[in-house]
């Protein structure tokens, strides 16, 4: 077997457990560190398949931030894992659906050879996969990719305008204000006259 | 080395590479301890006091060089103890998620043109990646400790890295629009031609802000909430001890060390000398290092402990809207004359 066969299994086999046990952990912060591990994983089976770009960035946007935040929300969550499990077997239709819409999609993935797909071939050691990627995005797709970012921007923005709250009563200090404070209106010189403790009166000698 | 690799055959590729490997960890391992000796002594000037003196080897007190030493050989002899109600497991497992990215950051660090154990295309990318993981030690921390300062400290690390992080990220974007590469390599050499060529001039803002979003990054101070002792005593690290502890600590200054090295390579030109005429080397690297680990320790004996809020506003309303407008300068200038300045 060749090398990176070895390879190949080793992650594929990670990837596989941890995505069993993203569903199946009982602890909601097992499972999103299991998908976490699961991510990792499948950055490394896109290295394998030298799409080195879509895996790290794979790695910096799905582990280094997206779940950095799931994990965040799910810590604080307080969550009755019995309640959760109550109706679990009413989501079976969906679920069976989803499942099979998800079968349907990978018999045309590996069975690319009956419609009369090869495999594309290796492209020599210096090919820059990086550079390749960002010429097709800034020239061929420059409108979708734009356009996408926008999208996203709008989302942003939804998301934060939904839920900001203007408090009222809200103790704030504007920073501005801060640093154009002048020595002169926290401080007042007095001058005062060096004053002596009167003398106390000596009562016994 | 012929011999060798006649004698180990097709296992020769993997075993030059841990041999590799080791060659950088050992030294990193080494700068650390030390790293902590440096922090204790400098600090110990600012504030006039002496710093570690006492320990040495075979009765010679050598300004205490021993100490790193001594403090290794205590922390591995003490006891962990594991908090009844913590999860065992991701409790003794954390450390290794703060370490492991702080050693795996060094695969694509260049030390000089040849020096590199792997000179990838994608270097910038992959550091950045790897990088970003370093918060999961904190965060399984905080929450395998199940205590509530703990578990404050660890979400006050989270909130913080994510922040900073896309300020630290936009500046890097700044030198790779500069450098016309992701190669850490090809990034030092594009700043060839002496001290006024590297990139902490024309990139003087990404440079600042790259700095000091480094030091939140590495949850130093003044940007250490994260533990922030006299509000939650030591925070996501407060139920470790021993090695354990040890091994958080050993990762701070890794990646110390790590920032401080990409600051070199990307801001003040890796390996090149400030002088024409001067030979490049390994030597200016370590200099600048040195200088930037400098920064640190300075900072840190120097600024008081920034409020929560007032990091956030720093992260989001300062860093990312000056990093957003070099970005475009930069960008408007390279289509115009004026180009070569940000070469």
């Amino acid at each position: 077997m060749e090398f990176s066969a070895v390879v190949f299994y080793f992650f594929a086999a990670i990837l596989l457990i941890a995505g069993v046990r993203v569903i199946t952990a009982r602890n909601p912060v097992h499972a999103a560190l299991a998908l976490v591990l699961a991510f990792f994983t499948a950055a490394g089976l896109w290295v394998l398949l030298e799409a080195e770009f879509l895996a790290i960035t794979l790695v910096l946007v799905y582990v280094g931030a997206v779940m950095v935040l799931f994990l965040f929300v799910v810590m604080m969550l307080d969550i009755n894992i019995e309640q959760m499990r109550q109706n679990f077997w009413d989501y079976l239709p969906i679920a069976a659906l989803v499942a099979g819409l998800m079968v349907v999609q990978m018999i045309l993935v590996l069975g690319g050879e009956t419609f009369g797909l090869t495999a594309p071939e290796a492209k020599p050691a210096d090919y820059s996969n990086t550079k390749e990627l960002g010429r097709l995005l800034y020239t061929d797709y420059v409108y979708p990719f734009e356009l996408a970012a926008v999208i996203l921007l709008v989302a942003i923005v939804a998301a934060i305008a939904l839920t900001l709250r203007r408090r009222q009563g809200l103790k704030w200090v504007d920073p501005a204000e801060q640093v154009k404070v002048k020595r002169e209106g926290r401080i007042r010189m007095v001058n005062l006259k060096p004053q002596k403790p009167e003398a106390k009166p000596e009562e016994d000698a | 080395m012929e011999f060798f690799q006649g004698l180990l055959g097709p296992a020769w590729l993997p075993v030059w590479t841990l041999v590799k490997i080791v060659a950088i960890v050992l030294p990193v391992l080494t700068a650390v301890a030390y790293l902590t000796y440096a922090e204790r002594k400098i600090i110990g000037w600012m504030q006039v006091r002496m710093g570690p003196n006492r320990v040495g080897f075979f009765g010679f007190k050598l300004w205490g060089l021993g100490q790193p030493i001594a403090d290794a050989v205590k922390l591995m002899t003490k006891e962990i103890i594991i908090p009844t109600g913590a999860n065992k497991g991701l409790f003794l497992f954390a450390p290794v998620l703060a370490i492991a990215p702080a050693m795996a950051a060094w695969a694509v660090i260049p030390f000089t043109d040849e020096l590199v154990l792997a000179n990838i295309d994608a270097g910038l990318l992959y550091i950045m990646a790897i990088t970003s993981m370093g918060v999961y030690g904190v965060i399984v921390a905080g929450w395998a400790s199940n205590s509530k300062y703990a578990f404050l400290g660890s979400l006050r690390s989270a909130a913080q890295i994510v922040s900073y992080e896309i300020a630290m990220g936009f500046a890097l974007v700044g030198v790779l629009m500069s450098a016309q590469s992701l190669n850490l390599v090809e990034i030092v050499h594009a700043q060839q031609g002496g001290f006024w060529q590297w990139y902490w001039l024309p990139l003087f803002p990404l440079f600042l802000v790259y700095l000091i979003a480094g030091v939140a990054e590495t949850n130093r101070a003044p940007f250490d909430v994260a533990e922030g002792e006299s509000e939650i005593v030591a925070g996501f690290h407060v139920d470790y001890s021993g090695m354990a502890f040890a091994v958080f600590f050993l990762a701070e200054y890794a990646n110390m060390i790590l920032v401080s090295a990409l600051t070199s390579i990307m801001f003040l030109g890796g390996w090149l000398s400030p002088l024409p005429g001067v030979p490049d080397g390994f030597i200016w690297l370590a200099a600048k290092i040195s200088f930037v680990l400098l920064l640190f320790l300075w900072f840190r004996a120097t600024f008081p402990r920034y409020r929560y809020d007032q990091i956030m506003r720093l992260g989001w309303k300062v860093f990312i809207p000056v990093t957003l407008v070099w970005i475009l300068v930069i960008g408007l200038a390279m289509q115009t004359p004026l180009g070569y300045l940000f070469h």
